[in-house]
C-alpha cells in the first residue's frame, strides 16, 4: 500500500532529478559503505569486489592495546569538553536571552565565533597561547581545546531551549515564593534537559571526531582520530576500516538519539539545527 | 469610592478594619515613551472581588504585574495592610497569581503543580500532602492528581492553577484573565464557580478582564481602566446605573450617548428637551435603550419626553429586542423592548423619564 503510494509520487518526477539524487547520495554515502564493507574483507584492503568475507580485522583491533588507549583517551577529553563547554555555554545561554548589558550584540557574536573558525585557527591561536604561557602540551591542552572550541554549540543548543521556555512559568515560580535560584533549579532546568542532553550528546560526539584542533595540542597521547590519522601515515589496514566502522556506529547511534530527543522536543531551534549541521561538515 | 458592598457581607469582617488590604498609590508606569499607567490610586477591601476591566492596551495586565511584582511601578507605591509591597521582590509577597495561560509545570503532575508553593517553603510533608489533598478536593480535581497538565483539558487547568494559588493561603489572589481561553458555556460555569469559591475562601480577589459582562456578573466592584487611566470605580450596579463618563457608558452595556446643552435648567438635544439640574453648557447624557419605552396614549405620564421615529433595524435577542430608531431631526435612538411575536415597525412614539438620561462627563481623547 505504501510503496505503491510512494512509487506514484516518485514517478511524478523527471528521471534526471532522481538520477541526480541518487548520485548525491552515493557520493555522500557510498565511500562509508565500502569502508565498511572492507573492514570485513579477507583481502585486506585490496581486491574487487571483497570476498572472503571475515571478522579477523575486528579481532585483531581488539588486541591492539595503542588504539584502545587512544580511545580511553577521546572518551576522557570528550567528556570533559562536554563538562567545561555545559559549564560556560548554559550562563552564556542565560545571559544572552536574558540579561540587557552593554556589548551584547558584539558578546553573541563573539560566543558564537568559534563555530564558524575553521579548526586550524583555533588550534593553532591555541597553541600559541599555550606556548607562551609555558604550559606543556598534553591531553589537557586538548580539552582545553575542546571545550572552548564547543563552548558555542552548548550556547546555542541551550538557547533555542531558553527561547522555547515559557517565561510565565517562571513568574509563576517565583510567585508561589521560589526565589530566583530555587525557580532556576526547580523549572528553568528540568524544562532546558533536552536541550542541555542534546548539546552534551553533540559536544561529546564533535569532541571525538575532532581532528584539526586535536593536531596542534596533541601531547604525548594520541586521541582516536590522530591515532588513525598517524597509522593511516604507514598505509591504510583493514583494521583501520574496523575501527572506522565502529566509530561511525558509534556516531550514528549518538546523533539518531540526539535527533530523536530534538523531534520529541517538538520542532523548534531550527537555527541551532542549521548552525550545527554546518559545524558538523566542518569538523568532519 | 464605596467598599458597602463587602461590608455588607456577613462572612467578612471589614467594618472593623481600619486600612483597606490593598492600597495602591499614584502609581504610574512607563515603558520607554510609551505611557502605560497615570497616576492609579485604588483601594481594595479585605475579602472584595475587584475587577480591573479594560480594553487590550489599557494597562490592567501591567496594573496587575506591579502588584505581583513582575514590574516595578515608575512611580507611586503599594500598600498591603500596613506593609509597603512594590519594592518586596514577587517571592516575598502573600499575593499569588492565576496566570492567562496558567503557566503550570509541564514537568510536574497536578499534585505537584499544587505542592510547589508549600515546598518552596519547606512545609513537613503530612501537611503538604493535607493541604494539596483539600485544595484539590475544593476544585474538584483531586481524580487528576497524577496527571501531567498536558494531559488535561483547559478548563481543568484553569482549576489546578487556581488550587496551587489558593493553597498557599495568600491575602490575595491576582487574576489575569484566566476564563479567556475557555469556551462560552465553560466560561459561564467558571464564572459563577469562582465568584463562589472566592466567597467561601474569604480572600480578596484582584480580577483582570476585558470582557464587561464577565466583570458585571462576578465583581463587587468594577475598576474600569483607559488607556492607563481609572474612568470609574463602583458596584456594578453603579458603574451601570450611573455612568461616569460618555467612555463608561458606552463599555458597560449598549447605550444611546445624547450631545446637546444645558440651558436655565433645560437639557435640549436636538429636538428633545427636558428639565436638568445641571449648570448650562455643553452635556452628554447617556440614555439606557432599556429606558426608552414604546409610548401609548394611555402610559404617558407628564413628565416623561416624548419622541416620535420610524424603525430602521431590529435584533431579535430572546426575551427582548433592540430596535433602531430614526427620530425627527436625524437623531438615532437604540431602544431595547420586551420581545413580542411579531416584532414593531413603521411609525412609533418612544418616551423616556428624565432621571434616566445621566450627564456623563466627556472621555478626553488619549493616546
Amino acid at each position: 500500500m505504501e510503496l505503491r503510494v510512494s512509487k506514484a509520487k516518485v514517478s511524478e518526477y523527471p528521471a534526471w532529478l532522481i538520477f541526480h539524487t541518487v548520485a548525491v547520495f552515493a557520493f555522500l554515502y557510498l565511500p562509508i559503505a565500502v569502508l565498511i564493507l572492507y573492514s570485513f574483507n579477507g583481502e585486506g584492503v585490496g581486491g574487487f569486489p571483497p570476498h572472503h568475507l571475515t571478522l579477523d580485522w575486528y579481532r585483531t583491533l581488539f588486541a591492539d592495546g595503542p588504539i584502545w588507549d587512544a580511545v580511553l583517551n577521546s572518551l576522557y577529553v570528550a567528556l570533559a569538553a562536554v563538562a567545561i563547554a555545559l559549564g560556560f555555554g548554559v550562563p552564556a545561554a542565560l545571559a544572552l536571552e536574558r540579561a540587557q548589558f552593554p556589548g551584547k550584540t558584539i558578546f553573541r557574536r563573539l560566543v558564537l565565533l568559534p563555530l564558524i573558525l575553521p579548526g586550524i585557527i583555533t588550534g593553532l591561536s591555541l597553541l600559541m597561547l599555550f606556548n607562551i604561557l609555558g604550559v606543556k602540551l598534553s591531553l589537557l591542552t586538548i580539552v582545553l581545546g575542546h571545550g572552548t572550541a564547543l563552548i558555542s554549540v552548548a550556547t546555542t543548543e541551550v538557547f533555542a531551549g531558553l527561547q522555547k521556555l515559557d517565561r510565565a512559568q517562571e513568574e509563576a515560580s517565583l510567585d508561589l515564593g521560589a526565589n530566583y535560584w530555587q525557580t532556576f533549579w526547580r523549572v528553568t532546568v528540568p524544562n532546558l534537559k533536552l536541550p542541555i542532553i542534546g548539546a552534551a550528546l553533540l559536544i561529546f560526539t564533535l569532541s571525538m571526531d575532532e581532528i584539526a584542533v586535536s593536531f596542534f595540542l596533541i601531547g604525548r597521547d594520541n586521541t582516536l582520530p590522530l591515532e588513525i590519522w598517524g597509522r593511516l601515515r604507514r598505509g591504510i589496514t583493514p583494521e583501520i576500516n574496523a575501527v572506522s566502522t565502529i566509530i561511525f556506529l558509534f556516531s550514528l547511534v549518538a546523533i539518531v538519539f540526539w535527533y530523536r530527543l530534538r523531534v520529541r522536543g517538538e520542532a523548534g531551534a531550527e537555527a541551532g539545527a542549521e548552525i550545527v549541521t554546518a559545524l558538523e561538515g566542518d569538523l568532519a | 469610592m464605596s467598599t458597602d458592598v463587602s461590608i455588607a457581607r456577613s462572612d467578612v469582617s471589614v467594618s472593623t478594619q481600619r486600612f483597606p488590604l490593598l492600597s495602591i498609590r499614584n502609581v504610574a508606569k512607563r515603558f520607554g515613551k510609551n505611557v502605560v499607567l497615570r497616576d492609579i490610586s485604588l483601594d481594595v477591601a479585605e475579602g472584595e472581588f475587584l475587577t480591573i476591566l479594560g480594553e487590550s492596551g489599557s494597562g490592567k495586565t501591567t496594573l496587575l504585574r506591579i502588584i505581583a511584582g513582575f514590574e516595578s511601578a515608575g512611580s507611586g507605591e503599594v500598600w498591603m495592610a500596613e506593609e509597603r509591597l512594590d519594592q518586596l521582590p514577587p517571592y516575598r509577597r502573600r499575593v499569588n497569581t492565576v496566570f492567562q495561560h496558567y503557566a503550570l509545570f509541564p514537568h510536574l503532575t497536578v499534585e505537584e503543580n499544587v505542592a510547589y508553593g508549600l515546598r518552596v517553603a519547606k512545609r513537613p510533608e503530612a501537611e503538604i500532602s493535607a493541604r494539596v489533598g483539600e485544595a484539590l478536593e475544593k476544585v474538584k480535581m483531586s481524580a487528576h492528581a497524577k496527571a501531567k497538565p498536558a494531559k488535561i483539558s483547559g478548563g481543568q487547568q484553569q482549576r489546578v492553577a487556581l488550587a496551587r494559588a489558593l493553597v498557599n493561603r495568600p491575602q490575595l489572589l491576582l487574576l489575569d484573565e484566566p476564563l479567556s481561553a475557555l469556551d462560552a458555556n465553560l466560561r459561564r460555569q467558571m464564572q459563577v464557580e469562582l465568584k463562589s469559591l472566592q466567597r467561601e475562601v474569604g480572600i480578596s480577589f484582584i480580577f483582570v478582564t476585558h470582557d464587561q459582562e464577565e466583570a458585571m456578573v462576578m465583581s463587587d466592584r468594577i475598576a474600569l481602566l483607559r488607556s492607563g487611566e481609572l474612568e470609574q470605580v463602583a458596584t456594578p450596579r453603579e458603574i451601570y446605573g450611573r455612568p461616569a463618563t460618555a467612555y463608561v457608558a458606552q463599555f458597560i452595556g449598549h447605550t444611546n450617548l445624547l450631545k446637546g446643552e444645558v440651558r436655565d435648567g433645560m437639557a435640549r438635544c436636538g429636538l428633545l428637551q427636558w428639565p436638568v439640574a445641571a449648570p448650562d453648557g455643553i452635556a452628554q447624557f447617556s440614555l439606557r435603550p432599556e429606558n426608552l419605552r414604546l409610548a401609548t396614549e394611555k402610559s404617558t405620564s407628564p413628565d416623561s419626553v416624548r419622541v416620535r421615529g420610524r424603525v430602521v433595524q431590529q435584533a431579535f435577542h430572546g426575551a427582548t429586542e433592540l430596535i433602531r430608531v430614526e427620530c425627527a431631526g436625524g437623531l438615532m435612538l437604540t431602544v431595547r423592548i420586551p420581545a413580542s411575536r411579531s416584532g414593531v415597525t413603521g411609525e412609533i412614539a418612544l418616551e423616556f423619564s428624565p432621571e434616566d438620561a445621566i450627564p456623563v462627563r466627556e472621555s478626553p481623547e488619549r493616546i
